[in-house]
């Protein structure tokens, strides 16, 4: 009898499953993380054979680090990051408005969404390398605008600044885009339509109809989207890689943070490094904090805060 | 009809517009599958739109280059990425599982935590990783490539909302009524019902490995380890001015079409995929 009454407890095997995943956690991703902070407080790096530490020095890396160029490759970081966003959350927008507008008749939409999305799967660093090819000085671009007639010399693409980023900007736009219209489109299609046909009644044009009913219902993903990129735009390193071969030609105006990490490494500066590593963890566990609060929060807008504040204020 | 003109005008630039953005998205790989099929001698005549017929003996060339061992890099990324996507499902859906049907103490604590490092990069942690896998023995090795995708927390997070959207409890209540061992049940009834979002992240996680270029670049050293996407840098970084040029086109096209043929071919799928795991509404 009192072996029926006994509830089985199943919950050592809710332990046993999640158990790989945070092994696999804590091994590859808590110890390199405490190994990083760690040795950004040393001087650790090796010139030649010579390996020179670790002789602990403070925050010295991270003081050094502020004087050193870093703040111009985050300063270029955000340039690349905005020439490739603007472009893509605008012709993105616009695209998922057409996309989900019945009136429209867009023929053949499965097919452009096809299209678009295709670059977002490509290599960026095979994509990279093909641009680079392709916008050389001896290039097929410059080949095909000298016999359309359009230039009179070939132009050096990659040798000005300008040109650069104008770049790496245009590959992020073309490798994005197609995958923030698919995800916009998915948030204007989860919108009522009831909304749109009684704005349509109260005689709302498609203009007012963009500005006042699907961009403020959207903004929840819109924000997600933003942030999202702007952690994608913070790891920025294929691309401008690639492209410069490492270097940020022309001078170094196209270095990202990444790529001054990757040099770090490569050359195994671990104390700079490290310091460098710390910096960029501080402000992606930023963000990471924004996009926590909007995939657990089950009020995204604050639409349900403001009503309960309503509330408090009546009851007063 | 004064509204009727209007959307019909619309109608007409939405399709230039997005014939242009179709055009830009093609373009590129246009050139590149010319280029490949054309000789170096031919391409430097300058650009031509018309296919030549050096595909074979481009393809020849760079199958039989030793410098570079595309063959080689395509079979190593493969390894990687067909082994990092069947474990990195297998595991996220186990350890979703692990926290959708059971309660116990830390189950609130360990979910907060994994959403908390959802977006985290990994590259904030490359320095420690390298040093820990050169002291496990692991450096230049394809084993560091595959073994931490165990934990990817986006992943997770995509299970879990389908295992939430999809498997009712009552289901792993009537297993073990009928005596099925919990590991058991996992592998036989809840696996099964998870097949389109293991599919879907399969083919993300796949796709995500094959182009990664980060950590392979700080990991591997020996060129019969490299993946694609480093001997693809490995490439930029030689003086490539005295190359045959039909043969790099030849490089970047094998590096990029078999990701294009899966693509091609489940097209709608992926499409579908993108937005199952984004933002709760």
């Amino acid at each position: 009898m009192k072996q029926k009454n006994k509830k089985i407890d199943y919950s050592k095997w809710g332990y046993l499953f999640i158990l790989p995943f945070f092994v696999s956690f804590f091994i590859f991703s808590f110890i390199p993380l405490v190994d990083t902070i760690r040795y950004s407080f040393f001087e650790y790096y090796r010139s030649g054979i010579k390996e020179v530490g670790p002789n602990f020095i403070g925050m010295a890396n991270y003081i050094s680090l502020l004087g050193s160029d870093m703040l111009k490759y985050a300063g270029n970081t955000l340039i690349l990051w905005i020439i490739g966003f603007i472009p893509q959350i605008v012709i993105a927008l616009l695209l998922a408005s057409w996309f989900v507008d019945a009136r429209l008749k867009i023929r053949g939409t499965q097919f452009f969404k096809v299209v678009i999305y295709l670059p977002n799967l490509i290599m960026a660093s095979a994509f990279a390398m093909l641009f680079f090819t392709m916008f050389s000085t001896n290039g097929p671009i410059n080949s095909i605008l000298m016999s359309l007639g359009w230039i009179s010399e070939r132009i050096d693409f990659l040798g000005s600044v300008f040109g650069t980023r104008a770049l790496v900007g245009f590959m992020n736009f073309l490798m994005w885009f197609g995958n923030t219209t698919i995800m916009l489109m998915a948030a204007i299609m989860g919108i009522s339509p009831d909304i749109f046909e009684a704005s349509e009644i109260d005689g709302c044009n498609s203009v007012h109809r963009f500005f006042y009913i699907t961009l403020p219902l959207i903004r929840p993903i819109l924000a997600y989207t933003l942030i999202t990129s702007i952690i994608g735009g913070l790891q920025m390193f294929d691309v401008p890689q690639i492209l410069t071969n490492g270097q940020g030609t022309p001078d170094r105006t196209s270095m990202t943070l990444i790529m001054f990490l990757n040099s770090h490494l490569k050359s195994r500066n671990y104390g700079m490094a490290g310091a460098l590593s710390v910096y960029l963890f501080i402000v992606s566990g930023i963000l990471c904090f924004f996009v926590y609060r909007m995939t657990n929060d089950n009020d995204p807008d604050g639409s349900k805060a403001a009503a309960k504040r309503a509330r408090k204020q009546r009851r007063k | 009809m004064k509204s009727k003109m209007s959307n019909t005008f619309r109608t007409a630039f939405a399709h230039v517009v997005l014939i242009l953005l179709s055009f830009l998205c093609l373009f590129f790989f246009y050139i590149l599958f010319v280029n490949a099929t054309r000789s170096h001698a031919d391409l430097q005549k300058g650009f031509s739109a018309r296919p030549g017929s050096y595909l074979l003996e481009n393809f020849k060339n760079v199958a039989n280059d030793g410098t570079f061992p595309m063959i080689r890099g395509i079979l190593n990324s493969l390894i990687v990425s067909g082994c990092s996507a069947a474990i990195c499902t297998y595991f996220s859906a186990l350890t979703a599982y692990g926290l959708y049907a059971y309660n116990f103490k830390v189950k609130k604590i360990a979910f907060t935590f994994i959403m908390a490092i959802l977006v985290m990069p990994t590259q904030v942690t490359a320095m420690g990783f390298l040093r820990l896998i050169t002291k496990m023995g692991m450096y230049d090795s394809l084993l560091p490539l595959i073994i931490p995708s165990i934990a990817s927390p986006a992943v997770f997070y995509f299970m879990y909302s389908y295992l939430q959207s999809s498997l009712p409890l009552s289901l792993i209540e009537a297993a073990r009524i009928d005596g099925s061992g919990e590991f058991h049940t996992f592998n036989r009834i809840v696996i099964p019902i998870m097949k389109p979002a293991i599919a879907v992240q399969a083919i993300f996680t796949f796709v995500g490995c094959w182009n990664n270029y980060f950590v392979p670049a700080l990991v591997i050293q020996s060129k019969d380890k490299m993946t694609v996407p480093i001997l693809i840098a490995t490439l930029r970084g030689a003086d490539f001015m005295s190359f045959d040029m039909g043969k790099i086109y030849m490089m970047i096209l094998v590096a990029i079409v078999p990701i294009i043929i899966v693509y091609l071919l489940l097209s709608k799928f992926i499409i579908a995929g993108v937005t199952l795991g984004g933002v709760k509404e």
